[in-house]
């Protein structure tokens, strides 16, 4: 039982003054995958049944490569703000919130790290 | 967590049926929520059968019948019958609107209606509004100005400036649309729900008001904003037509607008 007032209780600790920059990189990475996603597709729509040694031409060339690299950074990037957001929607002690959102972003990062050396590693070799 | 099922003690059991009076022909049941916390009962669904040749157009002027004719215990708030002082909001064939503007021949079957969702209830039909009230203040909707009233006229604004407000104004504050919103739902004690967002952007969007920054500022928030994830529940709601939902896109667009 609080004996806050509820105009108290609303305000709380304060606007936060941030949430534009989550906001708008959502959107900007949404844009972004649209593009990313239809080449990525169209282009593993024509590798079946190719062998491996095709498989890692495909991916080593530079084009590909960078594209990948993009692909895999907007992804995760707006993987981890969607995550987020799901987070703040439904857990609500403080500590489980924050300790999720930091999970998932070290999470997104360690794959987005893994991916693009993958990545890296096939165009620098072949 | 979110809670997706109700508590114990708030589980909707069936209550009561009242007949129809002898001689009734067009004869609707109307089922009602009621709770009253003094008993410590859970919540019940008490069902009236309701003569229509003797009933007023309206839900409210069944809820009315009710209450004048049948019982007395009946709890809602009613106050200006003409959907202009949103007291009668509620859940209504299960979309929240106004009981007096609400016709009861819009609805097929029979006649459902409980209090607006997810609200702590005070008695049978009467949501505790308090926090949504508080909301409201928050966002401190009165005109804000550093320049001195010119001595000798009101605050001048064009036609143009003048019309941006339409749409804007005429909100009565029903919070049929917030109680309609899922992240109202679940983070009401952060996120300050459509009605106050709306609120919100009236003055933002008033051209003689100039703490536009400053307002702007203090919804630049992951929750008090930013819950609004545009699922235009409120819109669909909303008994006077108005667009929450467009209010809270401008919001984020001039959030976006003034980093550059």
């Amino acid at each position: 039982m609080s004996m806050r007032t509820p105009l108290a209780r609303v305000k709380g600790l304060g606007a936060a003054k941030e949430g534009v920059g989550h906001w708008w990189h959502q959107r900007l990475t949404a844009l972004a995958l649209v593009p990313l996603t239809v080449w990525f597709c169209l282009a593993i729509a024509r590798l079946p049944g190719s062998d491996h040694a095709t498989l890692v031409a495909w991916i080593a060339a530079p084009f590909n490569a960078v594209l990948l690299v993009a692909l895999i950074i907007a992804g995760l990037y707006h993987g981890y703000l969607g995550v987020q957001v799901v987070l703040e929607d439904y857990v609500h002690p403080h500590w489980a919130r924050t300790t999720l959102i930091v999970v998932s972003g070290f999470g997104a990062f360690l794959l987005a790290l893994g991916a693009i050396f993958v990545v890296l590693q096939l165009a620098f070799e072949n | 967590m979110a809670k997706f099922t109700l508590p114990a003690n708030s589980v909707v059991k069936p209550g009561l049926k009242y007949a129809a009076p002898d001689g009734a022909k067009r004869v609707r049941q109307v089922t009602v929520y009621r709770y009253d916390p003094d008993t410590g009962e859970n919540p019940r669904t008490d069902t009236y059968a309701v003569d229509m040749d003797t009933c007023g157009p309206m839900v409210l002027d069944a809820l009315t019948k009710i209450k004048n004719e049948t019982d007395a215990g009946l709890t809602f708030r009613r106050s200006c019958r003409e959907g202009i002082c949103g007291s009668c909001a509620m859940n209504i064939d299960g979309t929240n609107t106004l009981a007096c503007t609400k016709a009861l021949d819009d609805i097929k079957g029979d006649i459902r209606i409980f209090p607006l969702p997810h609200m702590p209830i005070v008695k049978d039909l009467v949501p505790d509004l308090t926090n949504f009230y508080a909301q409201h203040a928050s966002i401190e909707p009165w005109i804000k100005t550093a320049t001195a009233t010119p001595p000798d006229r009101e605050r001048l604004q064009s036609k143009g400036e003048r019309g941006v407000l339409d749409g804007l104004y005429e909100c009565i504050m029903c919070a049929c649309c917030s109680t309609s919103c899922p992240s109202y739902w679940w983070n009401s004690d952060r996120y300050l729900g459509p009605a106050a967002l709306l609120a919100a952007y009236r003055w933002i969007a008033d051209s003689r008001d100039e703490a536009t920054g400053e307002r702007l500022d203090e919804l630049q928030d992951p929750f008090k904003l930013y819950r609004c994830h545009t699922i235009m529940n409120c819109t669909k709601a909303c008994p006077k037509s108005l667009n929450p939902a467009k209010a809270i896109a401008e919001i984020k667009k001039l959030l976006v607008q003034r980093r550059g």
